[in-house]
């Protein structure tokens, strides 16, 4: 879940990350009273959930009450990736040294928090990773331990840092990192962090990212920044496709089976477990597969979940066939998935034995849902395949449709 | 229509108010209710959940009650 950036300061505000004494205005005579008032020349920028504002012309600067009020109004009425400006944030142009780059990611590889930084800031992290590698460094650190600002220190001098610049940017770096744990972050960016010409450091731009699970932990928090409920922050609105999907999710506390983002390919995909839907939705784009949704189902949906989901995503245009894969499952019934989903086939008009391009969920009860499957004359896999192979032989069987 | 389980209870059981209680109970899906006349009424909609676990089995006399796999 995506924080606005206006949002995003106020949080690092309350970690004491130095900031620019930022204002938001909704209309271009706020932005005018509020530029008059700061004084100098002032930034605004467009308050979307998306990047790439300063190229889409979502960044303008002004030097008087007049042309901020100018500013603000072709701001606000530029969309950007599709999105209307909710306001226009406004603070004064700082003059910058240098520019730096911080960030807080969660590393799933070492299943820990790590702390990421630059020397090299205002441009993408990931350019800086591929073209000037000696210019970033990173380090894990421990969710449960409270955050050290001796290692904060350790990752700053890898770069060469020494000094004041070395010490005043460690607890900017541990205050983000406190952040990032105290939130249920996903990720926690300023960039860039700018070193001024008097030696000071500020956070011109950053980044939140909440996990949206941590939603309902963090409701002070979302209360505070005016968050509702019912916003989903996703980077685009979500689709009709989209929203049935999470109907039927919301509508049967049995298990999980929803999650669902919209694509425009022709093979549905019916995934899950234990991480199971991100590496078979990877693996089905490696081996050349569309695919016409990504999903999530597990904690042993029930039966009628299972199929409202097929029927939802045999309902979509240009879908000629569905994979239902998963990893091994525990907690999750085999035969309780295949019921449902051959149901649904059943239920839309179609041939199981046609529509289900194949069926790979080992585990819990599989006997039984083999038998199931045997009877519709659905192929089946056992884990003796595993789900690259599933996912390969799945994208296979579209291609010679 | 229930494509997957059938669900056979023997019309002594289903007539009698304490064995309608307990299938009522102990069915983790709600395939069991009270009709209106007290008599057991199967909830057809219900039948594809069950959960194979036998309990509606080992609530009433041996024979009774018959779970029936349609896929087999
Ligand atoms: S076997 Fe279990 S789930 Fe199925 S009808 Fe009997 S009690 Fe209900």
């Amino acid at each position: 879940m995506r924080f606005y950036e206006y949002e995003a300061k106020t949080l690092l505000r309350r970690y004491e990350v130095p900031l620019a004494s930022f204002r938001v205005a909704s209309t271009p005579e706020e932005a005018a009273a509020t530029a008059g008032e700061l004084g100098g020349t002032v930034v605004l920028k467009s308050q979307v959930l998306s990047g790439g504002r300063m190229k889409a012309g979502g960044v303008k600067f002004a030097s008087s009450p007049q042309e901020a009020r100018q500013a603000a109004a072709e701001i606000l009425r530029l969309p950007i990736s599709g999105q209307v400006p909710r306001s226009v944030l406004i603070e004064p142009k700082a003059p910058v040294a240098k520019e730096y780059y911080a960030g807080v990611i969660y590393n799933t590889l070492a299943k820990r928090p790590a702390i990421i930084f630059s020397d090299m800031g205002g441009i993408d992290i990931e350019e800086v990773a591929e073209q000037h590698p000696e210019h970033l460094t990173q380090a894990t650190f421990s969710s449960l331990r409270p955050v050290s600002d001796y290692k904060m220190k350790e990752v700053v001098a890898s770069l060469g840092i020494t000094g004041n610049e070395l010490t005043a940017l460690t607890p900017i770096l541990s205050r983000l990192a406190r952040a990032f744990l105290a939130h249920g972050l996903t990720l926690a960016e300023i960039n860039p962090l700018a070193r001024l010409e008097n030696g000071s450091f500020v956070c011109l731009d950053c980044h939140v990212d909440m996990d949206e699970d941590a939603r309902d932990r963090q409701g002070a928090l979302l209360q505070e920044l005016g968050i509702g409920r019912e916003e989903t922050r996703q980077a685009r609105p979500p689709t009709p496709f989209e929203i049935r999907g999470a109907q039927i999710d919301a509508q049967d506390t049995r298990g999980v089976a929803g999650r669902i983002v919209e694509f425009d390919g022709d093979l549905g995909l019916i995934i899950g477990a234990g991480g199971g839907s991100l590496t078979l939705f990877d693996a089905v784009r490696k081996y050349g597969g569309r695919a016409a949704n990504y999903c999530e189902i597990g904690g042993n949906p029930s039966v009628s979940k299972a199929c409202e989901l097929t029927k939802l995503i045999l309902s979509k245009p240009g879908v000629d066939k569905i994979a239902v894969m998963m990893n091994v499952v525990s907690n999750t019934r085999v035969d309780i998935v295949a019921r449902g989903v051959i149901k649904g086939v059943v239920e839309s008009g179609y041939d199981p034995a046609e529509k289900i391009a194949i069926f790979r969920i080992p585990g819990s009860w599989e006997g039984e849902g083999f038998k199931i499957l045997r009877k519709y004359g659905v192929e089946y896999y056992d884990r003796s395949v595993s789900m690259d192979e599933a996912a390969r032989r799945a994208v296979a069987k579209m291609q010679t449709v | 229509m229930a494509m997957f389980i059938r669900v056979e209870v023997d019309p002594q059981v289903a007539g009698q108010a304490d064995l309608v209680k307990k299938l009522v109970e102990v069915c983790p899906v709600d395939i069991f209710a009270t009709g209106q006349d007290g008599a057991l009424a199967i909830v057809e909609q219900n039948l594809d959940e069950c959960t194979l676990c036998d309990l509606c089995i080992q609530a009433c006399p041996p024979g009774t009650v018959k779970v029936v796999k349609l896929y087999e």
